[in-house]
């Protein structure tokens, strides 16, 4: 496990695993089932609702652009902590393009509305310590998501 | 994905009776809208109040659906509920669409 992917998992609890198919229905029946977890549920509801965002940007990346409608395996691990949830994702598809994390710059609010290009400003909008590397083979995506100011 | 329609004179409402707009189910979303805003004219509310979860596939298809109302036709939005308002917020959606707090009088009983 790469360093400061072990760092960030350690929290006050213990770390939960998952494991789901790179498919947009299995990344929906994950979170459902993931934010009713009794291992999640005291978790301040605005918590709960930033991460699940973050999440589920971070996993539909995984599905449409890393094995890009290709059958494959994500990875999962949570760790809660006092107000902040510690987040690992790991993925065997493509790498990232340049191998780093888009800008995530808001696309423009021109006459012609953009209807995509959200995602990964919404991820670095609501993450901390967001990290990415490229590890035997697999994509490493890790972040915190802590509670509204 | 399940949409219940009211028309009246000069407003199509449009409740979405699902969980999540998400990226399972965005294009489906656009897809049913298309069908039940071709009989119509006028505006339309979308009432989001059992509406959960939003990602930005779902987001996506909310302005597609506003594109697919042309110029002349508005897309309002109400009963955000409050990760789906985060959303439209910090994409800054919220400045786009007209996004009604409450439900419009004439629709509390209906929806």
């Amino acid at each position: 496990m790469p360093a400061e992917s072990r760092s960030i998992l350690e929290g006050d609890g213990s770390v939960i695993h998952a494991q789901i198919g790179s498919d947009p229905f299995a990344v929906r029946d994950w979170l459902t089932g993931i934010f009713a977890d009794a291992r999640l549920e005291h978790l301040p509801e605005d918590l709960k609702g930033s991460a699940e965002i973050v999440l589920a940007e971070a996993l539909n990346n995984v599905v449409e652009h890393a094995y890009a409608g290709t059958n494959g395996t994500i990875l999962i691990e949570l760790a809660a902590g006092a107000g902040a949830l510690a987040c690992v994702v790991r993925d065997s598809g493509h790498p990232m393009p340049g191998l780093n994390i888009p800008e995530g710059r808001l696309p423009a609010m021109a006459d012609d509305l953009p209807e995509g290009g959200f995602g990964w400003h919404l991820i670095r909008t609501l993450s901390r310590d967001l990290t990415y590397c490229r590890q035997g083979g697999q994509n490493v995506l890790s972040f915190r998501v802590v509670c509204d100011d | 994905m399940n949409l219940v329609t009211r028309e009246m004179p000069d407003l199509l409402a449009v409740e979405v009776l699902e969980d999540r707009i998400d990226a399972a189910c965005a294009i489906q979303f656009k897809d049913r809208m298309r069908e039940v805003m071709a009989s119509a004219s006028g505006r339309v509310l979308l009432n989001m109040s059992r509406v959960q979860f939003l990602d930005s596939s779902g987001l996506g298809a909310v302005v597609a659906v506003m594109k697919l109302l042309g110029p002349d036709r508005k897309l309002e939005l109400a009963g955000l509920t409050p990760t789906v308002e985060k959303v439209f917020r910090l994409t800054r959606m919220d400045s786009v669409f007209r996004i009604h707090a409450d439900l419009p009088e004439e629709l509390r009983d209906a929806c």
